[in-house]
């Protein structure tokens, strides 16, 4: 528990603030400059720039894409820019994956996004969770393939998925056997956040009560989805992801269309009735959302990924076959253990 | 009925009248004496927000007690098929409004054939209406024939899913299958736009025998084949229900109180509730009944008449073709009777089949 990235920067930090209040350790005679360091780390981290790669799971028509889009306020998915004339239901579930580079304040991110086209929509819907099983095992086995390498490249490329967001769909009455199925299979592989998907169904009051009976459904199946329960360090990490849990799944609506309310210039959907704004808290939760996913959790998302499910897998492989034998027997490329 | 009034009071005054004009008026008062009755089916997938349509389209509270199950309590669940029965007057004509709810369906991971326990039940209530009808005893036949079938389709897809064409492929030739956009409020007018035209567009790809209005009489009048005309470009409606009264524009109405503004359910600007109110009790009530015995219950007794009747060929025995109970001592008149329905029966069958053929 100590020893993760997370932690050891709480460490750093706290020597830190220990240089200037000399209890305990010795006192230093002038400035160093430890603190320096979170600068350089932020300076080499802004010049090498950051991989994050999301899931979208749910079934068509829930508004992944366009949730995607508002979520990074980019075209990363083609998909949502109206739909195609000919689009059709894949037969079988497919992913697809697409990468953009985008920029904010000087720090570059190459966002990868995966879709899983075909989930959950067809009439018999069984094992619709392999593909992605599958998938998301695969990414780990590349990563495991190139760490366990002799020369291994300076920076391996990280394809693992490190949030899933499964769309749950707004009926007002809980959640479905499919739902159920996919999120205790996958949840001890990859993060995954279940949202509400189209929150504009529901009002306020039937919300709290869909997310209520949710919420203690994905309880009473052993769901644990993340910020999970398990891996919060320290009291500080409990009582902000408490907060989060307590307020999960978050109700949101996307949309990608501008509109004019009370004199601003606001995202949104336009109907005969009134503008739904994304972005106002009274409306829908997608504020909160986009804090928690982007703002203040992205980074731990990368960590648990790497730390602990993708450790699982590697832990899982290495025990397989007593650990001597070379990782997958259809490479023609032996690597050592 | 207004128009024939107008008519027949004009009639009235001519010298050649009858007076046989007011047959229509019979009718009616003796209808309004025996009361009608009406059997609405609801379909689609749990949280479509079917029971909140039914309550409003009939101001009723049909589903106060009900418990909905979790997902975890619905794992082992087939689909059901339950009758809600209310008696509804209104202005001293008397309803009895039969709603048969179909819980279960589309909600599994594997939905296979889950039109099947819905599909037998509508055979079924055919099969007992030509027993009852080809009995002795027809003074009190009970019609449970389902006369029309509420489909709904979720309003987050972007058109039909496999399961909305397999299940309307599956009744489209047993029962008036009206397809709905549930939960239209959560789409924009132009997305509800699309939608209804992309539906549309695939119910005539696949084939699919949606209930059709009727045409309008040619001597009907401009508004009235207008609204007509409306009513016809407007399908599949999308509808909202609810259950709820809230305060909007200084009036209190049926609908949903969100954030950013009110949808009034019979507000004509932000959904279709009222025009499939009106189509569906006021003014097709009577040829969706027609349509149902016309057409759905006659395709069912002439099939079924004709495997009889291939099986009687095949088994060459002489055996009743219609299932009548047997009685425990017959008399020679009952006999007699019994005999003179089975050659009736089985004339009518050799006519009928000679039709199928042509």
């Amino acid at each position: 528990m100590a020893n993760t990235p997370r932690s050891r920067v709480n460490l750093l930090s706290k020597a830190i603030s220990g240089t200037h209040s000399s209890t305990g350790g010795s006192t230093l005679l002038g400035y160093i400059g430890i603190d320096t360091i979170i600068e350089q780390m932020r300076k080499k981290t802004m010049k090498t720039g950051f991989d994050f790669n999301i899931m979208v799971v749910g079934h068509s028509g829930l508004g992944k894409s366009t949730l995607v889009n508002t979520l990074f306020k980019s075209q990363v998915s083609r998909r949502s820019a109206g739909w195609a004339r000919d689009e059709k239901i894949p037969k079988t579930v497919e992913i697809k994956s697409v990468s953009h580079v985008i920029e904010e304040g000087g720090v570059k991110m190459k966002l990868t996004l995966v879709d899983t086209p075909g989930f959950g929509d067809q009439i018999n819907n069984d094992n619709c969770w392999e593909p992605i099983s599958k998938f998301i095992n695969e990414q780990y086995e590349k990563f495991l393939k190139e760490e366990v390498n002799i020369t291994r490249k300076k920076r391996i490329p990280d394809t693992r998925v490190h949030c899933c967001l499964y769309f749950i769909s707004p009926t007002g009455h809980s959640l479905r056997q499919l739902d159920i199925e996919f999120m205790k299979r996958l949840s001890h592989s990859v993060n995954i956040i279940p949202i509400i998907a189209k929150a504009d169904t529901m009002t306020t009051e039937e919300r709290q009560e869909f997310k209520q009976r949710v919420r203690k459904e994905l309880e009473m199946s052993g769901i644990e989805f993340y910020p999970q329960k398990e891996f919060d360090d320290d009291m500080e990490d409990k009582s902000d992801n408490d907060k989060i849990r307590e307020a999960m799944p978050f109700a949101v609506v996307g949309s990608d269309k501008e509109y004019q309310v009370n004199g601003k210039r606001v995202l949104g959907r336009k109907t005969a009735w009134g503008v739904v704004e994304v972005e106002n808290p009274n409306h829908c939760e997608f504020a909160q959302l986009r804090d928690f996913l982007i703002r203040s959790h992205l980074q731990d998302l990368k960590e648990v990924t790497h730390n602990i499910h993708y450790e699982t897998y590697r832990a899982k492989r290495l025990n397989e076959n007593g650990g001597l034998h070379p990782i997958s027997s259809s490479d023609t490329q032996e690597s050592n253990l | 009925v207004l128009h024939h009034d107008r008519f027949t009071a004009q009639m009235i005054y001519e010298k050649q009248y009858v007076g046989f004009a007011t047959l229509p008026n019979q009718v009616h008062r003796k209808s309004v004496k025996k009361g009608f009755d009406f059997t609405l089916m609801v379909a689609g997938e749990s949280g479509m927000g079917k029971s909140t349509l039914v309550n409003s389209l009939f101001l009723t509270d049909l589903y106060k007690d009900r418990k909905l199950l979790n997902a975890e309590e619905r794992i082992n669940q087939t689909v059901e098929i339950i009758k809600h029965t209310v008696d509804i007057e209104e202005k001293g004509v008397k309803l009895k409004l039969t709603i048969v709810d179909t819980p279960g369906f589309g909600d599994a991971v594997n939905n296979n054939q889950c039109w099947k326990p819905i599909t037998d039940y509508i055979d079924q209530q055919f099969e007992q209406y030509f027993r009852d009808e080809s009995g002795l005893n027809r003074k009190n036949i009970q019609d449970n024939r389902v006369h029309c079938c509420l489909y709904f389709i979720p309003p987050f897809g972007h058109g039909l899913r496999p399961v909305d064409v397999e299940f309307m492929k599956a009744l489209h030739e047993k029962v008036n299958i009206i397809p709905l956009i549930a939960k239209a409020d959560c789409l924009t007018p132009n997305e509800i736009k699309k939608l209804k035209d992309r539906i549309r567009e695939e119910i005539d790809k696949f084939g699919i025998k949606v209930y059709q209005f009727p045409e309008c009489d040619s001597d009907e009048d401009e508004e009235f084949k207008q609204l007509d005309k409306e009513l016809k470009e407007c399908t599949p409606f999308a509808v909202i229900g609810s259950n709820t009264v809230v305060e909007a524009r200084g009036q209190r109405v049926r609908g949903r109180l969100y954030p950013w503004g009110i949808v009034e359910v019979e507000n004509q600007s932000h959904c279709d509730f009222v025009k499939l109110r009106n189509m569906l009790i006021r003014s097709h009530m009577h040829d969706l009944k027609d349509v149902t015995c016309d057409v759905h219950y006659e395709n069912y007794r002439a099939q079924c008449i004709q495997e009889m009747t291939s099986k009687l060929a095949q088994d060459n025995r002489m055996e009743s073709p219609i299932p009548i109970l047997p009685l425990s001592t017959p008399d020679v008149d009952t006999e007699k009777l019994i005999k003179m329905k089975d050659e009736e029966v089985l004339y009518k069958s050799e006519v009928l089949h000679q039709m199928l053929c042509d």
